[in-house]
């Protein structure tokens, strides 16, 4: 049986691979990767593109598109943390932007103080509908 | 005949409420089963996330500290990230979270902070927050059924800018987790500085090799953990609000049934009431004659 490392590819959304490998091929950010059982601990950000692995006993490569990320390489163990998404300092800025920009606008017009007691009683009015249902509920039954 | 019709109109919309009840029942009830998938697919990111970060916390105390890891002593700016539903008829879902945030800033004041910026999630927060007169730096809304952590990337970036700005001591998030159908709980844990307890103890500790070097490697990942453990936030939120809404209403069709039932008995009282009264009349006016 020849060499391998666990492999473990996941997005926040979801897990997309973990299995045995022999090797793993990845489009580093200084540059291609080439991963072998027992790579020394490392960890780097990766660029968007395919990550291909050479499954343990098999003839055929595994192949993974990636949005970036990140990976982390122990002695028998590869995890890529995959982006779902093209991340870029200018892309994450301009959305910040736009995310203010929007809440901005919203706050244009409201009034300044924080109206606590009308919010308590706002809610207040609202867990007793709660409370009121669920009395009439026992009630009911 | 007193009422018989007006009784039985009202009797046909209940039972057209309960129809509309039961129906949202039953798309609640498929839409928690895929909230509580994606709500699980979303773990295994976030546990592996927060293997790292430990083992990083550990592993770099020489080189480089980042600012999220380090603890501030007095907390007198603080971000607050109120998670809520787009969309009402969750029982007190969202009423808890927003009682439970509203005593929080309440405490916050008394306590002398003097500035709380909020992130709100969903619909029903910004509008309570917007009401109440918060200072709402960012949000987003009509998230729709699925979370996509790309929707949420900008108006987080906001608060967590201010983080490492200084504008903000530390960022908390209020929301709903997820622990059975029956059963969810609001939340009030803080996110950022990352604290010892929430990253857990480091599996191991390996000496990494940073490329291209240790602090923008580890910045990048620690943002990611952040966005991680505020998607799983959503993601949690979401399926508790599938199940609570299923939960109302599931009760709500119930009293509707319990409703019919009594209408239809006054129905029939009157029904009866009405023929007893015609009869006697003829009765009496055949007497009579």
């Amino acid at each position: 049986m020849a060499l391998s490392v666990h492999v473990d590819v996941v997005s926040a959304e979801e897990s997309i691979f973990s299995g045995l490998a022999e090797f793993v091929v990845l489009p580093g950010e200084v540059g291609e990767l080439g991963i072998l059982p027992g790579h020394m601990p490392l960890m780097t950000r990766i660029k968007p593109g395919a990550v291909r692995l050479k499954l343990l006993n098999q003839e055929q490569e595994e192949l993974i598109f990636v949005a970036g990320g990140i990976l982390e390489v122990q002695p028998g163990l590869v995890t890529v943390l995959a982006d779902t998404a093209i991340r870029g300092k200018d892309l994450d800025e301009a959305k910040a932007m736009d995310a203010k920009k929007r809440a901005e606008e919203l706050m244009a017009n409201r009034s300044a103080e924080m109206d606590y007691a009308r919010a308590q009683a706002e809610l207040a009015e609202a867990v007793a509908q709660l409370a009121a249902i669920q009395k009439l509920r026992k009630k009911g039954h | 005949m007193a009422g018989g019709k007006e009784i039985r109109t009202k009797i046909k919309s209940v039972q057209n409420t309960r129809k509309i009840t039961k129906a949202m029942e039953m798309v609640a009830a498929s839409k928690m089963r895929k909230a509580q998938d994606r709500m699980r697919a979303a773990r295994p990111y976030s546990e592996k996330i927060r293997q790292l970060a430990a083992n990083l916390s550990q592993a770099n105390n020489t080189e480089f500290r980042h600012p999220f890891l380090e603890k501030r002593a007095d907390a007198k700016r603080v971000g607050l990230i109120v998670v809520t539903t787009d969309k009402g008829l969750c029982g007190g879902l969202n009423t808890n979270v927003l009682r439970m945030a509203l005593n929080q800033m309440r405490q916050w004041e008394r306590d002398g902070v003097s500035d709380i910026r909020v992130t709100c999630v969903g619909n029903k927060g910004l509008g309570f927050m917007q009401r109440m007169g918060a200072k709402v730096v960012s949000n987003v809304v009509h998230l729709g059924d699925t979370p996509h952590l790309e929707k949420l990337i900008g108006p987080m970036k906001v608060m967590i800018d201010a983080f490492e700005k200084n504008e903000v001591d530390a960022v908390y998030v209020a929301y709903t987790k997820f622990v059975n159908t029956m059963k969810q709980e609001p939340r009030f844990e803080q996110l950022l500085p990352l604290t010892g307890e929430r990253l857990g103890t480091p599996d191991s500790n390996w000496d990494y090799l940073y490329e291209p070097d240790a602090k923008v490697v580890i910045e990048d990942l620690l943002v990611r953990y952040v966005e991680a453990l505020i998607y799983q936030a959503v993601a949690e939120n979401m399926a508790s609000e599938q199940s609570a809404r299923m939960v109302a209403m599931k009760s709500a069709t119930d009293n509707a049934g319990n409703v019919i039932k009594e209408l239809q008995l006054v129905y029939n009282k009157a029904r009866q009431a009405a023929i007893t009264k015609e009869i006697s009349e003829i009765v009496g006016g055949a007497a009579a004659v």
